[in-house]
């Protein structure tokens, strides 16, 4: 009896876990774990300073020249068009504690709660590219889930044409990732760059995700089957980026009373 | 059964709680391999703790291995199956002459071929389940096949050293 009752409880903690964003206590962004990965992490995260530092001063070097290009030279004057466009977004850092890429459902913890502004379904990224979505939050720490996480789909498009799909992992190589609802006539190059779409403002435009490595028909009869290589490499992830949006709320409403589904 | 006894079967699964998620978390062999050792815990609880017992150490144990894995619920699952028929499946391979009462399953006091025989069947089911659980609604059938194979392997390296090295055979025989 005892046996059915705690069998009972545990797969109704399966099944309350199952969607996809909900604030469950029983994850690995309570306060108990989250202090046991942060101390862990404390201790780990000097193996892995140098290779940290190499990648910050990449992000660093590419940011720089992205700034010299925006400099305005001395002798021009500049009009905003529409300053409802500026600053959307915002971006805030916080360290990976905690990251699992083997199974089919992957979470990483990060070091930011809601005591820093974190709220369920930010996007999240980091210098290489798109890592995941807030999943739940306590005050201090938050689960993501991860992009190798067999239900996460993220809207994205191909930066050479425009056309726009979905992101998937599909749970067997975690370097690897399939690119859905691209129709059949769209001509997809190998090598050509997929990045993030921007329609639903939980990611901001173009941020990567990976590159085409393989292009097939398919089984399904109306799209493509595209593998892309990940951009992130989620075995070193060690910092990331949370992504604020401004329009989110103003978007989902707008959604919701249209009656159109996000994603 | 003294409050010793107590404490030190306790402190032993916090042991290996501890030794669970700070370091196989992280310890996946060729991706597919993984080390669930805490199950090994169960298995070699001593004979003459009741199943009811059994089945609220798996309880929290399966929690605690949950919580830290973002897998909420699904190792608590397939190690409560676990608890439960581990003792009618020791009751099936009764040796000549039964057990003692306060025996404890190990290598080292039933030898290896018992051993086997007896923990192989209960760490495979454990892994069918969470590995099956874990992949629900995708299509990842041999994925998944390779991942079970591959652990049980490993789980069963893995606890066959952690017997000779931090168990002790049973003294007197």
């Amino acid at each position: 009896m005892l046996f059915v009752l705690l069998e009972a409880i545990a797969i109704s903690l399966i099944v309350s876990n199952n969607t996809q964003q909900g604030s469950a206590f029983f994850n690995s962004s309570n306060e108990l774990s989250g202090s046991v990965f942060q101390t862990q992490s404390n201790i780990v995260d000097y193996f892995s300073l140098s290779s940290v530092n190499k990648s910050l001063m990449e992000k660093n070097a590419q940011l720089l020249s992205e700034l010299e290009a925006l400099r305005k030279p001395a002798d021009s004057i500049f009009i905003p068009l529409d300053t409802a466009m500026y600053a959307t977004m915002q971006f805030k850092g916080a360290k990976v504690i905690n990251n699992s890429l083997r199974l089919s459902q992957n979470h990483l913890t990060i070091n930011k709660g809601s005591n820093h502004g974190v709220r369920t379904g930010m996007g999240v990224i980091n210098e290489q590219g798109v890592v995941g979505r807030v999943k739940s939050v306590s005050r201090n720490f938050s689960t993501i889930i991860s992009l190798l996480h067999t239900e996460l789909l993220v809207s994205s498009k191909i930066q050479t044409n425009d056309v726009f799909g979905s992101t998937k992992w599909d749970g067997l190589n975690p370097q690897q990732a399939k690119l859905m609802y691209v129709p059949r006539h769209v001509v997809v190059e190998i090598g050509d760059q997929v990045v993030t779409s921007g329609y639903n403002s939980i990611f901001p435009e173009g941020i990567p995700i990976g590159t085409v490595i393989e292009v097939k028909p398919g089984t399904d009869t109306n799209y493509l089957d595209i593998t892309l290589k990940l951009d992130t490499d989620f075995s070193k992830i060690s910092y990331v980026y949370l992504v604020e949006s401004f329009q989110q709320k103003e978007l989902d409403s707008l959604y919701q009373s249209t009656g159109i589904s996000n994603e | 059964m003294n409050s010793i006894r107590v404490i030190s079967i306790l402190l032993s699964g916090f042991l290996y709680l501890l030794f669970q998620i700070l370091v196989l978390k992280n310890l996946v062999l060729f991706g597919t391999a993984f080390c669930f050792l805490y199950v090994t815990y169960i298995i070699l609880l001593p004979l003459d703790i009741k199943t009811i017992p059994v089945l609220l150490i798996s309880f929290f144990l399966g929690i605690g291995v949950d919580l830290f894995y973002d897998t909420l619920g699904i190792h608590t699952a397939a190690l409560l199956v676990i608890a439960f028929i581990r003792h009618r499946w020791l009751l099936v391979l009764v040796p000549t002459g039964g057990y003692e009462d306060d025996l404890q399953p190990s290598m080292l006091n039933m030898g290896l071929g018992w051993f086997l025989s007896y923990s192989v069947p209960l760490i495979l089911i454990h892994h069918v389940l969470f590995f099956y659980i874990e992949s629900l609604g995708t299509d990842l059938f041999l994925t998944s096949l390779q991942k079970v194979i591959a652990s049980v392997i490993f789980v069963l390296v893995m606890s066959i050293i952690v017997q000779l090295l931090f168990y002790r055979r049973r003294r007197g025989i």
